[in-house]
């Protein structure tokens, strides 16, 4: 199974071609809807169909930011986009916070009920989203957190802080414990210990769960799409649905707007690349 | 008492704690509770009804919850099991090559940086029989003459959500094992070799056995997000044909949001939790025996 074991060339060449088939499975459902944002409507139902775009263009986008003033109103896609942004960012400082204490805790020390407590976080994380999305549309409703901002973040906040401290009890961990030791002994309170050493040293890997736990609220639909009504809350996968009605599909503004949900996610997904094996397999193996 | 050394990891965990119960923990108890009532959105007193176990009882005599049941149970299962084979299949081959690991590793990172309802959509333009790309590709190709009707057949759009779904979680199943292949001891490898063993018994003898603990995780990982499966068939499909995709969660906002039956749709609501409880205590006891397997073996 190694590379070192001798290939014989057709070997070789059958892997790559394997290997690229592989990928352009992957690649190529997404590279034809970011085509789809950048053609006209005329384009997308041509047939026989134009597969490279012969005449680019922004319309799509400008119309669904409702710049386009002869044709239909445009969606609220900004409020949808601002909304998303404030309820990821929000709840994700907050999580990593909490997360972080939690995750310090169960790296550090040893206490009573420590395994059925990390059992009971990684268990409410089970709950599939739309069962979950009924009793809180009962609770939330009577609290009044019905299509708010706020009730989305404290939503969020609850995904997004088991992974967390999962996340980070893995990356605690590896920190050995004798270099707080040290400056404990050297005069440093524990809390100035957290501070100058152990947080340093798991910057990155807090940096790669923020990312996580941004693209998970960033992502996320099926509780979402039960709690939030208006552009007060509203979030872009759920806009996304805007688009369809019953038998006709807008494609080309879909497309535009899948684009604008999937550029942040690259973004923070080609960044965080590294420490996302690292996280998963660390915080997973080596427990 | 709060100042001892003792109270600090309780103090840590504390608003953890108390985020989880007000957002996961009530709301399961409500969720409970509301099972056991008539509840109905346009009726709110109704939720102070106790009716004991009706909904349960309705739910169990019910053909549509039992076909909904059984599909999410093989939609599962398939789409598990097909995900493990062909993200083994990828990671082996990506540990053959040498040249352009990390382009490849990032490019197969591509599905997971999608929210499934951008897989759904994705898929939904894909599968469209008038304007989708697989349709126009074998037209193209001149192997069809008339339109394939990829999400408006029974069949084949339980297929072509299989294929989503696939899709979207291959990946993680082929970065996880793909970094379990690649720390790997070489040492056994060779020696299995020089006492005669082929690629064969080298695979099912030595880097399977080392891989287990990378499939558990991966489908301890997987087992927490399944349900986002909804997400791709709510705009997929939305259960239709005529019901024919309908799952479990699908079914749920159904009877809850769209006919009010809140009692009733908590019901199938907590039949959907336990069995995802079920479903990741399973592979997380197996993911803890093999942890332990490798410590003993280091």
């Amino acid at each position: 199974m190694s590379a070192r074991m001798i290939e014989q060339p057709w070997q070789r060449w059958a892997i790559r071609f394997a290997l690229f088939v592989a990928l352009a499975i992957l690649c190529i459902p997404g590279l034809w809807v970011v085509l789809t944002a950048f053609r006209p409507n005329v384009e997308i139902m041509a047939r026989p169909p134009v597969w490279i775009p012969q005449h680019p263009t922004l319309d799509n986008f400008r119309r669904i930011f409702g710049l386009l003033p002869a044709e239909q109103q445009g969606l609220p896609v900004a409020d949808y986009f601002r909304n998303s942004l404030v309820i990821s960012v929000t709840s994700t400082i907050i999580a990593i916070l909490v997360g972080m204490m939690g995750g310090y805790a169960f790296a550090r020390f040893r206490f009573r009920g420590k395994k059925a407590m990390f059992l009971g976080f990684m268990l409410s994380r089970t709950v599939p989203g739309i069962a979950l999305s009924l009793p809180l549309f009962i609770v939330w409703s009577r609290l009044g957190l019905i299509d708010t901002k706020i009730g989305m973040i404290v939503i969020y906040l609850a995904i997004n802080i088991p992974f967390t401290i999962w996340l980070t009890d893995g990356f605690f961990r590896q920190i050995p414990v004798d270099l707080s030791d040290a400056a404990q002994i050297d005069g440093c309170t524990r809390w100035q210990a957290f501070w100058k050493i152990e947080f340093p040293l798991a910057r990155s890997g807090l940096a790669s769960a923020a990312i996580f736990a941004f693209l998970t609220s960033w992502n996320e639909y099926a509780l979402a799409a039960q709690i939030t009504r208006t552009t007060n809350a509203k979030t872009m996968p759920v806009g996304l649905m805007d688009f369809t009605a019953q038998f006709t599909v807008d494609w080309a503004g879909m497309s535009a707007m899948a684009v604008l949900i999937i550029i942040p996610a690259l973004i923070l997904t080609f960044i965080v690349q590294k420490h996302l094996i690292a996280g998963l397999t660390f915080g997973g193996v080596k427990g | 008492m709060l100042r001892s050394p003792r109270a600090i990891p309780y103090l840590l965990l504390l608003p953890s704690i108390v985020v989880i119960a007000a957002v996961v923990l009530v709301p399961v108890l409500v969720s409970l509770w509301s099972s056991f009532t008539p509840y109905n959105l346009t009726r709110p007193a109704t939720l102070f009804t106790f009716v004991g176990w009706r909904n349960y009882q309705r739910l169990f005599a019910n053909a549509d919850f039992w076909w909904a049941f059984g599909r999410t149970l093989v939609f599962v299962t398939v789409a598990l099991n097909l995900e493990l084979v062909f993200g083994l299949a990828l990671a082996l081959l990506v540990n053959r090559v040498t040249t352009g690991r990390k382009t490849i590793r990032t490019i197969m990172m591509f599905p997971m940086m999608f929210s499934p309802i951008l897989v759904g959509f994705q898929f939904k333009y894909v599968f469209n029989d008038s304007v989708g790309i697989l349709n126009n590709a074998l037209f193209s190709l001149g192997l069809i003459t008339r339109p394939i009707p990829w999400l408006v057949n029974g069949a084949l759009a339980n297929f072509s959500i299989l294929a989503a779904e696939i899709w979207m979680s291959t990946s993680i199943f082929a970065i996880l094992l793909l970094s379990g292949l690649l720390a790997l001891p070489q040492d056994p490898i060779e020696a299995a070799k020089v006492d005669g063993c082929n690629p064969v018994q080298v695979f099912r003898h030595i880097t399977l056995p080392f891989l287990m603990p990378f499939i558990y995780i991966a489908m301890t990982i997987r087992s927490l997000d399944v349900a986002r499966a909804y997400d791709m068939v709510r705009i997929m499909t939305n259960g239709g044909p005529a019901g024919r995709t309908e799952l479990l969660w699908t079914l749920i906002a159904r009877v809850g949001y769209q006919n009010s039956q809140m009692g009733m749709a908590n019901a199938m609501g907590y039949v959907s939790i336990l069995t995802s409880i079920a479903f990741t205590f399973y592979f997380y006891r197996k993911l803890s025996l093999s942890r332990r397997y490798m410590g003993g073996a280091e």
